[in-house]
């Protein structure tokens, strides 16, 4: 186990050197050079990097948030009132539908310049797969599991927190996937009003054709859509331990019964909102990424 | 809300219409690029989706391909593109990265709706003697109709979204009129310009759902089916409907 790990760090030092050493003799001139990837931009912009990444992860963490907080009561009167129904899931929809750069000089006017356009588009996008994801995983909340907790007793908030939201959980942690994934991806465009995060560093190398500029704040923000997605790929394994057992259990008893599962991979995602809900008019398939 | 009488005032001016920097010119230049790059995407990723839905391989790619589509920022690709040497070649990074984000919807929803074709219907097609090419043709591809139109309609948002960005680096489209409204301070153009972009990407979607609607080879069965599926009480499994109307 040490030897493994002391491997690689020493492999890791190497490859400092070795940077180093091509940074010292090019004498930072793949800055003067425009070169694509530059470590001596890394090195001397780290400070401006890590502002920029801060600025990015905050703006999505609080969109994300902000739109589940408003999603849920959504969701609840969508299913609640039937005559909601179809308002709530055509106006999310047709917010979605609206490309992100007009989103965001649309709502210039109402904001002025500042975060809060940015986040407020996000939380508008945000909606609609948010709203349509928990609206689907309640409705995937068998009829008897209802039933037999009103014999217990359960009244409708009891019932609602204790049994359909941990049902629903894989559904909405997919819906809470997709759209903090393409949050980060959209937070780029708010560098049209200046609050974008890395986009600030990708529009401001646009301008001044810097290379290095553009390739390291881009390939930082899709590190961040995959690592946010893996953190919240663990955060739903660890609120439902219950489907990664069951699926066990099922299959050891397909197995022993003497018959394979269905292998198509695609409809059983996860119990996400399976490819019928991507039937509307989103077309935001809510197919459960299983990626990562 | 004097900003929305503003853009009112712009969008109602005759001279804001005409001319190179006009909203004519825009309005062509992204219909013109939509068009072509939606057409150029179908044709790659249709086949390929519809043959691998067929055969029911490489899911796990064609799943994962709308997830990574959705991690990487369009308007990266499109910095990248341009300040590559593809660059000066005109519209040419533009059309690369319209074509690249329309494939991730086509392909997963097309290749979903293939997969998601009742097994049942197509073992009966099998048994009754159909060959492959007849079986994809007139048993899966109909019965997968809708969700390979809600890719197609995805894939026609995103890149209606995605030609507006490329007036960021420089492309042509109506997300111009929007920079151009940023570089001189002027708000109300600004607004009108992307009141134009959100009713243009609301007109495709509207566009490609009554198009579908008007070419779903199924459309009387499913409208039929429907109808009776209502009058069943819930919980009553659909499944066996089709089994009691093939009669």
């Amino acid at each position: 186990m040490s030897g493994v790990s002391g491997v690689s760090v020493s492999s890791g030092a190497d490859g400092a050197v070795v940077l180093a050493g091509a940074a010292g003799k090019a004498g930072g001139d793949c800055l003067s050079a425009n070169d694509w990837i530059c470590a001596e931009y890394v090195r001397s912009r780290s400070q401006e990097l890590t502002d920029a990444t801060v600025e990015h992860v905050g703006i999505t963490v609080v969109s994300v948030l902000l739109a589940l907080l408003i999603a849920f009561p959504l969701a609840l009167a969508a299913r609640r009132w039937q005559r909601a129904y179809g308002p709530v899931l055509g106006l999310t929809t047709v917010l979605y539908t609206v490309p992100s750069l007009a989103m965001y000089a649309l709502l210039l006017p109402l904001f002025g310049v500042g975060a809060a356009v940015v986040v407020t588009g996000l939380v508008l996008y945000s909606l609609t797969v948010l709203v349509r994801n928990i609206l689907a995983g309640l409705e995937s909340v068998p009829e008897e599991a209802r039933e037999a907790a009103r014999g217990m007793g359960y009244g409708p908030f009891k019932l609602l927190s204790g049994v359909e939201l941990p049902l629903a959980l894989p559904a909405l942690m997919a819906g809470v996937r997709i759209a903090t994934v393409s949050a980060v991806a959209l937070t780029t465009v708010g560098a049209i009003v200046g609050f974008g995060g890395l986009g600030n560093l990708i529009y401001d190398g646009m301008d001044s054709f810097f290379r290095a500029q553009v390739l390291t704040a881009s390939v930082i923000c899709v590190l961040l859509a995959v690592l946010a997605d893996v953190l919240l790929l663990g955060l739903q394994r660890l609120l439902t331990p219950w489907v990664r057992s069951g699926r066990r259990a099922r299959r050891r008893r397909g197995r022993a019964a003497g018959r394979t599962e269905p292998s198509d991979g695609v409809g059983a995602a996860g119990g996400g909102g399976g490819a019928s809900s991507a039937g509307g008019t989103g077309g935001v398939p809510v197919t459960a990424g299983k990626g990562a | 809300m004097g900003f929305f009488l503003d853009a009112w005032t712009w969008l109602t001016t005759g001279a804001n219409w005409t001319g190179g920097e006009g909203v004519t010119h825009r309005l062509t230049e992204h219909l013109y690029l939509t068009v072509v790059c939606l057409a150029i995407a179908c044709a790659v990723a249709l086949p390929v989706a519809l043959w691998l839905g067929h055969v029911g391989r490489g899911g796990a790619l064609a799943v994962n391909i709308s997830n990574a589509g959705r991690a990487v920022p369009t308007f990266a690709v499109l910095v990248l593109l341009t300040l590559s040497p593809l660059g000066k070649h005109g519209d040419l990074p533009t059309i690369i990265a319209l074509v690249l984000f329309a494939l991730p919807p086509l392909l997963t929803n097309s290749y979903v709706g293939m997969r998601e074709a009742d097994r049942d219907v197509v073992e009966a097609a099998r048994g009754m003697g159909m060959s492959g090419w007849q079986l994809l043709a007139r048993v899966e591809v109909p019965l997968a109709f809708p969700l390979i139109m809600t890719g197609v309609r995805s894939a026609a948002v995103q890149v209606v979204a995605t030609a507006t960005l490329a007036a960021l680096p420089g492309g042509g489209g109506l997300g111009r009129i929007i920079t151009a409204g940023f570089g001189t301070y002027d708000t109300p153009q600004v607004v009108a310009g992307a009141a134009l972009v959100a009713a243009l990407a609301l007109l495709v979607e509207g566009v490609l759902v009554v198009a579908e609607r008007l070419m779903d080879p199924m459309r009387r069965r499913r409208r039929s089916r429907r109808q009776q599926s209502r009058s069943t009480p819930k919980g009553f499994d659909e499944k066996v409907i089709p089994a009691q109307t093939t009669a």
